[in-house]
């Protein structure tokens, strides 16, 4: 069963519509790629499953209703959003921050110990957990804003541009974190990314949206092998 | 010599409350941006409403507690009723807004209790504390409660997960709810809290200046001197400049330009902050990418 459903989804700025009546679907312990140029839309449709911008359309994640739901009651039914821009708490310590990814859970002792499990996934984070976020560098802050998402539990991690101004080195770190948390805490996976050969290595489907359209979509290893993706998206 | 420690002394007990009222203006400044200009009238009815509960037979701190908590109440009840609406509207409506429930809370007050001056009783014994000869024991307490007020805020905001939540909205609201805390929860909680601090320092400075419904006009410029001096956005600074407003008024009234002229030591205060050091001594300075 689809564990997220999207159906006809249409979302504007002020009078300008971004998207036009999107279709898609992702299943339970996927990875789901969305691929597309600048300005498609990709962003917005992550926006929009969090209630961060009036949509139209239906929505449904495990079978219930999000269309027109606030925010943080959307992200209490388990989707965790890593934002572009990463969404840092930059006045506030590495641990705050990873506190406040799990402010909704009330099972205490499962958050220490999801801590202590995130410290072992980024030593760095360890090291660095009485500073003050904002000092961290890029990279250290999306390894933050990754493992802030994973406090939460969640049952559906969206992704928004992680590779985004990152060295190629932590790129390949960060999409194998990725897998890891998809295959071991089976946590399903959103990705919008501009780095369309990675992200088709990584998922098991792709959507290729165009001006706030599904213009294409399939299993991953397919898609890879369409010749307008491959010219377009791929380069070769 | 005598006199003049005197000065500094008393000075640091108005400051007290100069800082509470400070800190009152900053909390809510950080989650709105905006200088709330009711918080004083806001503190000035929760007095009154402290002094209707002695009136009636209770006691000095149970009236106290109760007041406290009904400061909270009515802090919660402003924000969700009157500016939760206009959130998003511009600026200037929200300052009129402001500006509006100073007046109402002053008139409704001085039609409910008449503008006649009262007086306010202290918890704090006549004869001064450990028999010094400085400071009166009111003064004396009015510091202890300001230090417990402030004691209590730092623990609740340092090592709570609502103080930790309240934190983050201040700083940023999208990620906050992006992490579920309900935003909106925490602002009505920020004015609660505000009120709450704001009716400590009411109570604190009526027996001093007594109770009559214009008590916190020059109160709360005293508490802008302050928290400007200190940075708008610093709660820390807001108390350091609390302190240091009151004792360079008491001690500038004194010696150097006569009690009448007191007040205008707030505006000068504002108005040289604003022109050397817009962001205060502890403040952020705000850049914004154009």
């Amino acid at each position: 069963m689809a564990l997220l459903e999207v159906k006809g989804l249409r979302a504007s700025y002020g009078p300008t519509r971004v998207l036009h009546g999107l279709d898609f679907a992702l299943d339970e312990g996927s990875i789901t790629a969305v691929l597309g140029a600048n300005g498609a839309g990709k962003t917005t449709t992550l926006r929009a499953l969090c209630g961060m911008v009036k949509t139209e359309g239906e929505m449904r994640f495990g079978g219930a209703r999000i269309d027109g739901r606030l925010t943080e009651d959307i992200v209490r039914l388990g989707i965790a959003h890593v934002p572009d821009g990463r969404g840092t708490f930059v006045n506030l310590t590495t641990e705050e921050n990873l506190r406040l990814g799990a402010y909704t859970r009330k099972d205490r002792a499962a958050v220490e110990s999801d801590l202590a499990r995130i410290f072992t996934y980024f030593p760095r984070l360890k090291e660095r957990r009485r500073q003050q976020a904002g000092t961290l560098s890029g990279g250290e802050q999306q390894m933050l804003a990754v493992s802030r998402a994973l406090m939460l539990r969640p049952k559906l991690l969206l992704f928004d541009e992680p590779s985004f101004g990152l060295a190629p080195l932590l790129v390949r770190e960060l999409f194998e974190i990725m897998r890891t948390v998809n295959q071991r805490e089976r946590v399903s996976i959103l990705l919008v990314e501009q780095n369309a050969a990675m992200a088709l290595d990584l998922a098991d489907r792709a959507y290729l949206i165009e001006t706030g359209r599904v213009v294409l979509s399939g299993p991953a290893d397919e898609i890879k092998r369409d010749d307008a993706v491959r010219r377009s998206y791929l380069g070769y | 010599m005598d006199a003049f420690m005197h000065q500094v002394l008393s000075g640091l007990a108005t400051g007290g409350i100069y800082a509470s009222l400070a800190l009152a203006l900053v909390m809510i400044y950080r989650v709105t941006h905006l200088v709330n200009f009711a918080q004083g009238e806001m503190a000035m009815f929760s007095t009154y409403i402290a002094w209707s509960l002695i009136n009636a037979g209770m006691g000095y701190w149970p009236a106290f507690l109760l007041t406290v908590l009904l400061a909270f109440v009515l802090g919660v009840v402003i924000e969700r009723v009157v500016i939760r609406p206009v959130e998003n509207a511009p600026v200037l409506a929200i300052v009129v807004i402001f500006i509006a429930l100073l007046v109402i809370l002053n008139s409704a007050t001085g039609w409910i209790y008449s503008y006649t001056i009262k007086t306010f009783p202290s918890p704090f014994p006549k004869e001064p504390l450990f028999g010094n000869r400085y400071m009166s024991s009111h003064e004396l307490g009015a510091i202890g409660i300001t230090l417990v007020v402030l004691v209590l805020l730092y623990v609740f905001f340092r090592f709570t997960p609502l103080g930790l939540a309240m934190r983050a909205v201040a700083q940023n609201p999208e990620s906050s709810r992006l992490v579920g805390i309900r935003v909106g929860w925490m602002l009505a909680l920020g004015w609660g809290l505000a009120a709450a601090v704001g009716a400590v320092a009411g109570m604190m400075i009526a027996p001093i200046v007594y109770l009559d419904p214009n008590m916190m006009g020059g109160i709360l410029l005293y508490a802008f001197a302050a928290a400007l001096l200190g940075g708008i956005d610093s709660p820390g600074g807001a108390v350091i400049g609390g302190f240091a407003v009151g004792v360079l008024e008491n001690v500038l009234g004194a010696y150097v330009i006569g009690n009448d002229l007191k007040l205008s030591v707030a505006l000068g205060l504002i108005i040289g902050v604003l022109l050397v050091k817009p962001s205060g001594l502890f403040g952020k300075v705000h850049v914004t990418r154009v």
